[in-house]
């Protein structure tokens, strides 16, 4: 904690600044999240006109649900997927576009656009690129392997295409912090270590990639977020959690659960089970930032 | 050729081809979005710009609404975007230029919210939201939002970051917190303005599963599930016409990007734990 020089003596304005913040975050932040904990222990009749306290048996029928359990698979191999593969993909291209060659600028601005994207448009441009007959991804792919391939009706076909977009679509946000990164890099370090005649392999993973450790750690987490809940409009306009079920992770479980069969405690349930995630991923990244992550200076 | 510059003509070719790849299914829209029902399905597929440009754009903007959504969704990103980043300086304000009692525990209460996605809310907000009367209405897309622990943490960095030299200037020539807020502190905040600003414009842009859920009125839906209802029954889709309401959806947030961009990298860049 940083101790502040403070400067202005009222006691009552600095209440008055905060309250609008913190009203906001008690209604709509804490007291749902309260909320959602009291609701997950009660089953919910249909529109909520019956509600009966239930312990936690929404829990357990969730953890003896066997399509639960494929939805927390499902999310597993989304999430490693597409955080690994974008964040590796997007530090290649930050290191590519960090050098500094004629016309810089104007690569880095073609490369981080696509953060302006949300996921239900690039849902939108795969689903038609991948579509049988007509898409042209789909058209390559004949040309190359000479046959089409089933995208939205294969299950791994439709969990890789979810990936593939997902991945598209972050790496504007994630070449934005790594270049940013990169250019706060101590380049002394980095020249000592090109007089010690240190090849670019070892240099980048003796030197670059432990000073970066502290933007990876905090990509890796706004990553994890955004397979976990971003890509809810994606999925929803490609698969819409299909075909038999292999695209459908947590968040779109939960929406079904709760808005399409209005089992109101069941998807509360859920919601806890998400939040809990959540918390424990934080917790992570604090304990491990503060020993094993490197900051320079 | 010397060492270096084969590097950097490698580096302009490996750039290249990336840009493209990034860039190639933004241009395949593009280009559908300009070709009738009859030259979208000719096999193989046509990538050079068709005939039915205007039409499709405008059945895109008239028939399918996406006009009357985009107006919803300029309307509810602008409205959170200046609220948000004020109340978040307000809040930046007290945290730094004040004691009181409690502070640092107020601030870790906000941002122990970054931990609260909507997403995991939106079972119980629904009921909230419900309950207030606000379901199928503007509020209920705003009011929520109002707050942020991103915007907190931003100005509350930035301001410390601030050399106290200027607030001894500003008492002495006698100016109050608010008065220093207004001819101080934010003509030093542009950076940190524009990055919140272009965050929060885009973030409300792009939102999906909220609205989804809470507007069930076509007239006042968000751009973004508006698009959800232009492919509803595959087969009779026009994808042309799709891929034009593609294209004018991620206009406004492509736009506001380009301009901020520099703001957004440096904004963080002051922010960054170094």
């Amino acid at each position: 904690m940083y101790e502040y020089p403070a400067r202005f003596k009222s006691k009552v304005l600095p209440f008055v600044l905060l309250s609008p913040t913190l009203l906001i975050l008690v209604v709509f932040l804490y007291y749902p999240v309260i909320r959602t904990f009291i609701l997950s222990t009660y089953r919910v009749a249909f529109l909520g006109l019956k509600k009966q306290f239930t312990g936690l048996e929404n829990f357990i029928s969730l953890a003896q649900d066997p399509g639960y359990l494929h939805t927390l698979q499902v999310t597993a191999i989304i999430t490693a997927s597409v955080v690994i593969g974008g964040l590796a993909i997007s530090l290649a291209i930050a290191m590519l576009a960090n050098r500094e060659i004629w016309g810089a600028s104007i690569y880095r601005i073609l490369l981080i656009w696509p953060y302006a994207l949300s996921p239900a448009v690039a849902g939108i441009v795969f689903l038609f690129m991948f579509s049988p007959g007509f898409g042209a991804a789909n058209y390559l792919m004949f040309r190359v392997i000479g046959k089409e391939l089933n995208w939205l009706g294969n299950p791994r076909l439709a969990i890789l295409l979810i990936i593939m977009a997902s991945i598209w679509k972050n790496l504007g946000y994630n070449v934005v912090f790594y270049l940013a990164g990169l250019q706060n890099l101590n380049t002394d370090v980095l020249e000592a270590a090109e007089i010690d005649g240190a090849g670019a392999w070892k240099r980048f993973w003796s030197v670059v990639f432990p000073l970066l450790s502290p933007m990876t750690f905090f990509l890796l987490i706004t990553n994890i977020t955004y397979s976990f809940f971003g890509i809810f409009g994606m999925i929803d306009i490609v698969t819409k959690g299909g075909p038999l079920d292999s695209t459908n992770v947590m968040i779109y479980n939960l929406y079904r659960d709760g808005f399409e069969y209005y089992k109101t405690g069941l998807a509360a349930a859920q919601s806890v089970i998400l939040f809990l995630a959540v918390i424990a991923l934080t917790m992570v990244q604090f304990r491990t930032s503060g020993r094993l992550v490197h900051y320079g200076g | 050729m010397s060492r270096r510059t084969r590097l950097d003509l490698l580096t302009h070719i490996a750039l290249i081809i990336t840009c493209i790849i990034v860039l190639a299914p933004v241009l395949f829209a593009l280009a559908k979005s300009t070709q009738t029902r009859a030259e979208v399905f000719r096999f193989p597929p046509q990538l050079t710009p068709g005939t039915a440009l205007l039409d499709n754009y405008r059945t895109a903007w008239n028939a399918f609404s996406l006009g009357q959504y985009m107006v919803n969704s300029t309307y509810i990103a602008i409205a959170v975007t200046v609220a948000k980043t004020a109340l978040s300086m307000l809040a930046g304000l007290a945290l730094v230029y004040f004691a009181f009692p409690l502070k640092d525990y107020i601030f870790y209460f906000i941002l122990f919210t970054l931990m609260m996605p909507t997403h995991i809310l939106i079972i119980a907000l629904f009921d909230l939201v419900s309950d207030l009367g606000w379901g199928n209405s503007y509020p209920a897309l705003i009011v929520p939002f109002l707050a942020s622990a991103t915007g907190v943490f931003l100005f509350r960095q930035h301001f410390s970051s601030i050399p106290s030299d200027m607030v001894d200037a500003a008492r002495a020539d006698g100016a109050g917190p608010l008065r220093f807020l207004w001819s101080i502190l934010i003509p030093m905040s542009w950076n940190t303005i524009g990055a919140l600003a272009l965050i929060q414009l885009i973030y409300m842009w792009n939102q999906y599963l909220w609205p989804l859920i809470i507007i069930r009125e076509d007239a006042r839906q968000v751009v973004q599930v508006g698009l959800r209802g232009m492919t509803a029954g595959q087969d009779t889709t026009n994808w042309g016409v799709v891929m034009a309401g593609a294209v004018l959806a991620m206009l406004p947030p492509m736009v506001v990007f380009i301009l901020l961009h520099r703001q957004f990298t440096r904004g963080f860049a002051l922010g960054q734990e170094k």
